[in-house]
């Protein structure tokens, strides 16, 4: 069973200093390891600020570019996982290792089967 | 009739067709067959190995009409094909157990969780379960369907969480059951302050939950605890149908069976809290029950062991209406202006200055200080705030006692 794991982190919690991203940083290769060692990692990336964001829609057959992200909230999508487990309970638990759990949300969604 | 087979025989096919719609669909074409053919040839040797039998060949049938079958589907007819007799009743209730926890997983709403729970383990009716909870019947089928989707498209497994996880997701399983009991027994809204049947049905999960996890403390607790308050039921209201308070309630109509099986399970359930370190929530308010339950009357009752249990809750679980109950013990325990001095400290609590019993609480020991015309202005905000009938008509009562 496949599960995409959004990782959106508040705007205001980014990390406060120099050491602080190095240790979030070494948190989540710690992170990634014990998942490729696990064989459940299929893929996962993070991802550049919103503000580097387009949003594409095709209307009429015209194409309609906006600057930003699909929807504009306090939180913003940091990164992604996809992982490969037995059930939601193996999901969850890995979405609670996240590091960014701690200080933002993790929404855990089924990939669609077949 | 066959509810407790019925039953188990829907989470052994909930577990292996691993489609709830599919075991329950299948679960109903057995019981229709069985209520046209037990009748005339009689009831067979195990209802259930009946039950079963017949619900995994309808089960094949209802595969064998899909044209699209995945593995999953696969998987489940060549479980259901193999005409094989079912393993012992152990295993069966290895499948209940897990079909508990998946009711109520956390990753289901708490709503859902109660529905569900009520649906594929009490066995109530959809109709039924929407009465009980005062939503229409369109409302409650399209929260289980909801849920039941989820279960199935995230794949929330079968299974009794690992000892790791266990102790995060018990409480979850005692706390919907002891919601479907205190629904129950004080009904949020409504014209009906106790409806039993829920109570009844609250029990009997709970007796289903501590026999599933035998050793469990807490669930033989949980169980303790609503034995001890359903004991009271025939005293808590009139033959009016007025509420009855606790100090005026009429003893000897308490069920006593009742009451020595809850201390019965209680004291056993303390002593194996005692080696692992501490009694739970459930047994510390079963505890607080039995006290009063045993007392001969309201004045005899253990008042300064009940303020202590109540610090003890408090301590352990801290929570709004413990400390309501906690000031109501002290008042009894030690007069009540001790008790409203208690109560005036929690004033600043949102979820209590919004909770009609805070402001009864408080008017009936102004009344006791015979501080009547503040006692009378409690009353009407109690009033204002009471959403059933019956709790309506006894604080009129009460505030036409301390108005004139």
């Amino acid at each position: 069973m496949k599960y995409l794991m959004l990782i959106a982190v508040d705007r205001s919690s980014r990390p406060a200093n120099r050491a602080a991203g190095e240790k979030l940083m070494a948190e989540y290769q710690t992170f990634n390891q014990r998942i490729t060692g696990s064989g459940e990692l299929v893929a996962g990336d993070r991802l550049e600020d919103a503000g580097t964001a387009t949003s594409v829609r095709v209307r009429d057959g015209k194409t309609v570019l906006t600057d930003g992200p699909f929807a504009e909230t306090t939180e913003q999508l940091g990164g992604f996982y996809i992982i490969d487990v037995p059930d939601l309970d193996r999901a969850l638990e890995l979405a609670a290792q996240i590091p960014n759990a701690r200080d933002g949300v993790v929404e855990v969604r089924p990939i669609t089967a077949g | 009739m066959f509810r407790r087979e019925a039953g188990q025989a829907l989470a052994k096919l909930i577990r292996f067709l691993g489609d709830i719609d599919l075991a329950e669909d299948a679960l109903q074409d057995a019981i229709v067959a069985a209520l046209e053919s037990w009748p005339a040839g009689g009831v067979p040797d195990s209802p259930l190995a009946w039950l079963l039998t017949t619900a995994k060949r309808k089960a094949v049938d209802r595969l064998r009409r899909e044209t699209r079958r995945d593995d999953k589907q696969q998987a489940a007819l060549a479980w259901a094909a193999d005409g094989q007799q079912e393993a012992g009743m152990s295993a069966i209730e290895d499948d209940r157990l897990r079909l508990i926890f998946t009711c109520c997983h956390p990753a289901l709403a708490a709503d859902a969780q109660v529905a569900l729970t009520l649906r594929l383990i009490g066995g109530l009716s959809v109709p039924e379960i929407a009465r009980a909870f005062l939503v229409s019947e369109m409302t409650m089928a399209q929260r289980l369907v909801r849920a039941k989707r989820k279960i199935r498209s995230a794949a929330i497994p079968y299974q009794v969480p690992s000892d790791a996880i266990l102790p995060d997701r018990l409480p979850q399983v005692l706390a919907v059951i002891y919601l479907v009991f205190t629904e129950g027994y004080s009904a949020s809204a409504g014209d009906d302050l106790i409806r039993s049947d829920l109570c009844a049905e609250a029990i009997r999960l709970g007796r289903l939950l501590a026999e599933l996890m035998p050793g469990e403390p807490e669930a033989d607790g949980l169980l303790a605890l609503m034995l001890l308050h359903h004991a009271r039921g025939p005293a808590r209201l009139d033959a009016a149908g007025d509420l009855v308070l606790l100090a005026e309630q009429d003893r000897s109509r308490w069920h006593r069976s009742q009451i020595a099986e809850g201390v019965a399970l209680l004291d056993n359930a303390l002593q194996r809290s005692l080696r692992l370190g501490g009694a739970g929530p459930y047994q510390l308010q079963a505890a607080i029950a039995a006290l009063h339950d045993q007392a001969p009357t309201a004045r005899d009752t253990d008042w300064p062991q009940i303020k202590a249990l109540y610090a003890e809750l408090h301590r352990r679980w801290p929570n709004p209406v413990v400390d309501l109950n906690a000031a109501v013990a002290t008042a009894m325990a030690d007069g009540p202006a001790e008790g409203l001095a208690q109560l005036d400290a929690l004033a600043g609590t949102d979820q209590l200055r919004s909770h009609h019993l805070y402001h009864a609480a408080r008017a009936d020991l102004l009344t006791r200080l015979g501080r009547t015309s503040d006692a009378a202005t409690a009353y009407r905000r109690a009033l204002e705030l009471a959403s059933t009938t019956t709790e309506q008509r006894f604080l009129t009562k009460q505030l036409s006692r301390v108005s004139r």
